[in-house]
């Protein structure tokens, strides 16, 4: 099993540890709930140190970048980050990416944990037209989050650097604060504003340690129970639930982040089919009318009991006091307001197709 | 936590206070703190029977859902509805939050539960 950087930080904060994807990660410190609302109100901080990072450097870097993912990167800076989906030439989905412009030449992938190996490999495998250098620095660098209301004011106290000057979505590639150098971008994973950092997995603890201690009762270790939840009620996407192999980022409702105009990249003739056509199977957001918690894998129903999809992430949702859920279900029943059915147990209990996200984000956008 | 009264456990983390051929059935302390905060509870239905080590209803936390083993045969006398709008009582007091009576069908079964000392060896070992 592998430890992040932190992981003696989290035995001593007392941590609830477990097996995720082979990573010995927090789920909890003290209680998801109360994790969750610290992030919503104040701050959360977040060890997410098992992503990866993958270096794409050389001639070709920004042209192979952007061939690589469906997402549009021509004609970004260094200093923007893009989120991304990046598909097979199938349309099937090999990992959801931020993609960090660090110059036309170098781009940094951050990809899921549990797709390292693949995400590498599959990046090496396209490699042959390009000039460009492929390295998997994964192990090489912690990654800390920083997240929620009060994120910008605890780590301003940390950094001459003033943090209004990084916009959403964008990163300061070295800045100095407590006392470790970090790649710093306005971004994250909860629907709220924040920050993540990244930085030498041997100051990764020191920076941590030094966040909990300015930021005080303002801020919350936050585990990988509470990083659900909060992403979950703000509809972001996880990979192996709604998006997978099998799952196109079209059928996962991503078709935002697809930009089938803008230049070639691998699966858009899958994807430009599949737009043509009409997807079959949609992501949907549903609400549970009648009692009961939808979970990943139950099987949903129309009103006449007939098999018309699956719950791909589902749960309580404490900011919101409600119960819901996602689902990749025949296209027909998506419009909201279309009653369904999910099988919980030995019952086909009632829920009601909403609007996503569930939670309104809450980011420090600047309007374009 | 000490429950404080004469109880017997399952291995499936279930306590149970016996009165007369009642029995009372709740989740031990164990369970709520490897559950963590508790969100649902779906309550059997009074009048139900149900055997011995039979999945009998479910509690979930944020993280999961857990099926509450019954762990004597018998009829669901009563319920504690009250869990159905606070199943956070399970957390703020697992001894008190009773789930359901059990009118026992075979009051030996109890025999076969742990006594206080055996389940917090059983609980040591299991992790």
């Amino acid at each position: 099993m592998k430890k992040t950087p932190l992981y003696e930080s989290h035995l001593n904060l007392g941590a609830k540890i477990i097996d995720f994807g082979g990573w010995m990660l927090p789920v909890q410190y003290s209680s998801i709930i109360k994790e969750h609302n610290a992030v919503r109100e104040s701050a959360g901080i977040f060890d997410v140190s098992h992503m990866g990072e993958i270096y794409i450097t050389g001639y070709d870097a920004a042209r192979f970048a952007d061939y690589l993912v469906t997402n549009d990167l021509s004609g970004i800076n260094p200093g923007k980050v893009i989120y991304s989906p990046m598909c097979y030439l199938d349309g099937g989905t090999v990992d959801d990416v931020l993609v960090y412009c660090l110059s036309s030449k170098n781009y940094l992938f951050v990809v899921n944990a549990s797709n390292i190996e693949k995400d590498f490999n599959w990046i090496l495998s396209n490699t042959k037209a390009f000039q460009v250098k492929v390295e998997n620095l994964s192990d090489s660098y912690g990654q800390i989050a920083v997240q929620g209301p009060k994120a910008q004011e605890i780590l301003s106290e940390m950094t001459d650097i003033n943090l209004n000057d990084i916009e959403f979505f964008h990163f300061n590639t070295s800045m100095e604060i407590g006392g470790v150098r970090a790649l710093v971008s306005r971004t994250g994973y909860t629907g709220e504003d924040g920050f993540e950092i990244y930085l030498p997995a041997a100051d990764a603890p020191k920076l941590f340690t030094e966040i909990l201690k300015i930021g005080k009762d303002r801020i919350e270790p936050c585990g990988l129970g509470a990083r659900d939840t909060l992403r979950f009620e703000s509809c972001l996407p996880l990979y192996g639930h709604e998006l997978s192999r099998d799952i196109s980022p079209l059928k996962a409702s991503l078709n935002y982040f697809v930009k089938l105009k803008a230049g070639d990249f691998i699966g858009r003739d899958a994807l430009l089919q599949e737009m043509k056509t009409g997807v079959k199977k949609k992501n949907a957001g549903f609400e549970m009318i009648e009692r009961g918690i939808a979970r990943n894998g139950y099987i949903i129903f129309n009103s006449s009991g007939v098999e018309i999809g699956v719950v791909t992430s589902g749960s309580m949702c404490p900011t919101l006091s409600k119960n819901m859920g996602m689902g990749l279900i025949d296209a027909e029943y998506v419009k909201s307001g279309t009653e369904i059915f999910i099988g919980i147990r030995n019952k086909q209990v009632k829920a009601i197709t909403v609007k996503k996200p569930f939670y309104k984000k809450k980011y420090r956008k600047q309007e374009v | 936590m000490i429950p404080g009264k004469n109880l017997k456990y399952s291995k499936d983390h279930e306590w149970v206070e016996v009165d007369g051929e009642t029995a009372i059935v709740g989740v031990t302390n164990y369970a709520q703190v490897q559950l963590g905060d508790i969100v649902y509870v779906e309550l059997p239905e009074i009048g139900m029977h149900a055997d011995k080590d039979e999945a009998i209803c479910a509690i979930e936390s944020v993280k999961t859902a857990a099926d509450v083993i019954t762990p004597v045969s018998g009829e669901v006398l009563e319920v504690n509805e009250a869990l159905e709008d606070n199943p956070e009582l399970i957390n703020e007091d697992p001894y008190a939050a009773w789930i359901m009576k059990i009118q026992m069908a075979d009051i030996a079964e109890i025999e076969s539960l742990l006594s206080e000392d055996e389940y917090a060896d059983f609980c040591e070992n299991e992790g």
